[in-house]
């Protein structure tokens, strides 16, 4: 049988859901058993192959996330949100509040013992989008896994059925949203 | 190499993203017809603002709020931010429970993510060779081909994060510091249960060393493989020793030779600046006496292992001092002396944590000291598992944070890991045809420091911009374009 191909990637997120995928520790054995993994943090792949699951970390915060979050959705038949970033925006949408220059002008005009002011702008950095966005504001999900992170039980638990050919059901108790 | 001379008619070669790496960072390389690279730069390309949000909450959020700028490293941001606090409440002297819970943590935040680091990311490039097919390389390959290797990293980062549960809760972003202490201590069972494991998990420490120093001896071209030279920074103890949670600011030219040494937390802004530049949106730190061109420092496993002078444990120790022979009298290092040393310190956080785990004071019931005088600026400097991290707060009567300067610890290897870059630039590349495995040497050199992307820093570009949103089915849900305050949905 062939292994069902799976993509992840982190867009505005710490890649703490990254980790708690890995925190289902010796099991990882038996999910390369089950999954070729395509683009993620984990590989040299760079960019999306058509793949059966995408799992994204993260918010939208600059055009790059973007891209990527684009990418994904024309690559995977299914898409995951990961996440209290992805699903909210989580503690990097704190700065929608308030005016992104001001933001900006902290880090590096601001700030003390700066040298050379000045606020980055070559070409090669992604726009910042004005506010940050959960992912579901740009593309169809269909699939959210709240928690920050959410646990490896419950990845795991999201995962297997998932490959099952199952519609996934989470036990509530194991859901959660700190 | 940092900006070529003139870009007109240069090729534009980039690697995008750099991968098997923490966060968000690409390498552009000018290079000219003769396939020689006339500028190289890895830009970092998160900017998530955490010094100017944080502003206007209270103090107490920040333990919580701040460890969210990684997920790898959270309990070393959280306990640099707890430390702080600390200070602003006047708590100068914890209780031997909570100083020594605190600790406990931090050796198992930094045994798992070096252990993360080394297996899961590294080491594919240096068992499976540097220009291996791209497919292979990776921690999935080394699963299925290398089982007992790849297993030993996934239970000993395993051990690291069980530490951080039994202390924090959670393994990721839990809540162990609370101003002037710490919130639980360990019950018996959980340090029996521990101490069994012991065994077994310095054995896998060792091994993981004798791994990273055969695998960096195995090849003579290692030893030149992304030198540089410069000076390191790290945290020591009173009398130069080693240190990963407390201490001061200790500074060494790139022969060895001390050029800073004792300077207090509250000090670090006398001598570190941090310079912008447009290509970038990680600052780029140096040191004040020696200017930006000079004074630019290396931070992390290597520079803390050649900044102390013991590392208070007999294994660590006797590995130590092996690596430094291999350092000096040379002032260059290879890149990939980060790996051997990273596993040293690996090895000493085994060897401190199995010391701890026979101390009774782990499950004391003494946690937290009563505050004092108040501190309304205040400092808490770390070594987390990628270099020094200073977090410095302003907090108001109020309890409000009115200012936040956070240096984290790849941003003090800015420098270093654009001069690495550079120089396989010059020994690879040059010269040759930019081939898929010649671009993962500049990769291999960026990963020698485990940059943290996420965690370091970000603009308004100029270009004008519009993304169009669709569903799987291509149906078109809108778009995306810029205004005059950067792109709105």
């Amino acid at each position: 049988m062939d292994k069902v191909r799976i993509a992840t990637c982190s867009l505005a997120g710490c890649f703490g859901c990254h980790m708690s995928l890995l925190d289902i520790d010796e099991k990882l054995l038996d999910l390369v058993e089950l999954v070729q993994f395509d683009r993620s943090p984990l590989t040299d792949i760079k960019h999306c192959q058509p793949c059966d699951v995408g799992f994204i970390e993260g918010g939208l915060c600059n055009q790059e996330n973007v891209e990527v979050l684009l990418e994904f959705r024309r690559q995977c038949r299914i898409l995951v949100a990961v996440g209290a970033c992805a699903i909210t925006g989580g503690v990097p949408a704190m700065r929608n509040g308030i005016d992104v220059r001001e933001c900006l002008a902290e880090a590096y005009l601001d700030g003390s013992g700066i040298v050379n002011p000045q606020i980055p702008d070559d070409p090669e950095l992604p726009l910042l989008l004005d506010k940050v966005r959960p992912i579901q504001d740009a593309v169809d999900i269909d699939y959210f896994l709240p928690g920050c992170p959410p646990s490896a039980e419950i990845i795991w638990e999201f995962i297997t059925q998932l490959l099952a050919g199952k519609q996934p059901q989470l036990s509530q108790t194991s859901i959660r949203f700190d | 190499m940092e900006t070529a001379a003139n870009s007109n008619g240069l090729k534009r070669v980039v690697i995008d993203p750099v991968t098997r790496v923490e966060g968000h960072g690409k390498v552009t390389l000018l290079v000219d017809e003769h396939n020689q690279i006339q500028q190289a730069r890895l830009h970092i390309v998160e900017f998530r603002g955490f010094e100017r949000f944080i502003q206007g909450r209270p103090y107490w959020e920040l333990p919580m709020v701040v460890q969210r700028l990684c997920g790898i490293c959270p309990v070393s941001h959280h306990l640099a931010a707890g430390k702080a606090i600390d200070m602003l409440v006047g708590a100068q002297k914890l209780t031997p429970t909570a100083d020594k819970i605190r600790r406990l943590s931090h050796y198992g935040q930094v045994l798992q993510s070096h252990a993360l680091h080394f297996f899961h990311l590294s080491s594919p490039d240096l068992i499976f060779g540097f220009k291996s097919d791209k497919a292979q390389r990776n921690v999935v390959n080394l699963l299925e081909q290398h089982t007992d290797i790849a297993l030993k990293g996934v239970k000993l980062r395993k051990f690291g994060q069980q530490i951080i549960e039994a202390v924090a809760g959670k393994r990721i972003h839990g809540s162990i510091v609370v101003p002037g202490g710490v919130n639980r201590s360990l019950e018996p069972e959980q340090v029996r249960c521990f101490q069994q494991q012991m065994d077994a998990v310095l054995n896998w420490s060792k091994e993981a060393l004798d791994l990273a120093r055969t695998l960096y001896l195995s090849d003579r071209e290692h030893a030149d493989f992304g030198a540089i030279e410069s000076p390191t920074l790290s945290l020591t103890g009173p009398e130069g020793e080693f240190e990963l949670y407390d201490g001061q600011l200790r500074v060494k030219d790139e022969e060895g030779a001390i050029l800073l040494d004792q300077i207090d937390n509250s000090a670090y802004g006398d001598h570190i600046l941090e310079e912008v530049k447009s290509w970038s949106y990680m600052k780029f730190p140096f040191l004040k006496s020696l200017g930006k061109e000079q004074g630019w420092y290396r931070v992390g496993p290597l520079a803390r292992v050649l900044n102390c002078h013991d590392m208070g444990y007999p294994l660590s120790e006797a590995a130590r001092q092996e690596l430094v022979d291999q350092c000096y009298p040379d002032n260059q290092q290879s890149a990939l002396l980060y790996h051997w040393a990273r596993m040293i310190e690996l090895l000493y956080c085994s060897e401190a944590i199995g010391a701890l785990l026979k101390d009774p004071d782990l499950t004391g019931a003494d946690r937290i000291v009563t505050p004092g005088q108040r501190n309304p600026e205040c400092y808490g400097i770390i070594e987390a598992p990628r270099g020094t991290l200073i977090h410095h707060y302003h907090i108001n009567e109020q309890d409000i944070v009115e200012k936040a300067n956070l240096i984290v610890s790849t941003t003090s290897n800015n420098q270093a890991m654009n001069e690495a870059v550079r120089s396989v630039c010059r020994q690879y590349l040059n010269g040759n045809p930019l081939s898929e495995g010649l671009l993962n040497h500049v990769e291999i050199a960026i990963r020698a420091y485990d940059p943290c992307l996420s965690c370091a820093t970000h603009a308004l570009g100029k270009m004008p911009l519009t993304v169009e949103m669709v569903t799987a089915d291509g149906k078109l849900l809108g778009t995306i374009s810029r205004s005059s305050q950067g792109a709105s949905l």
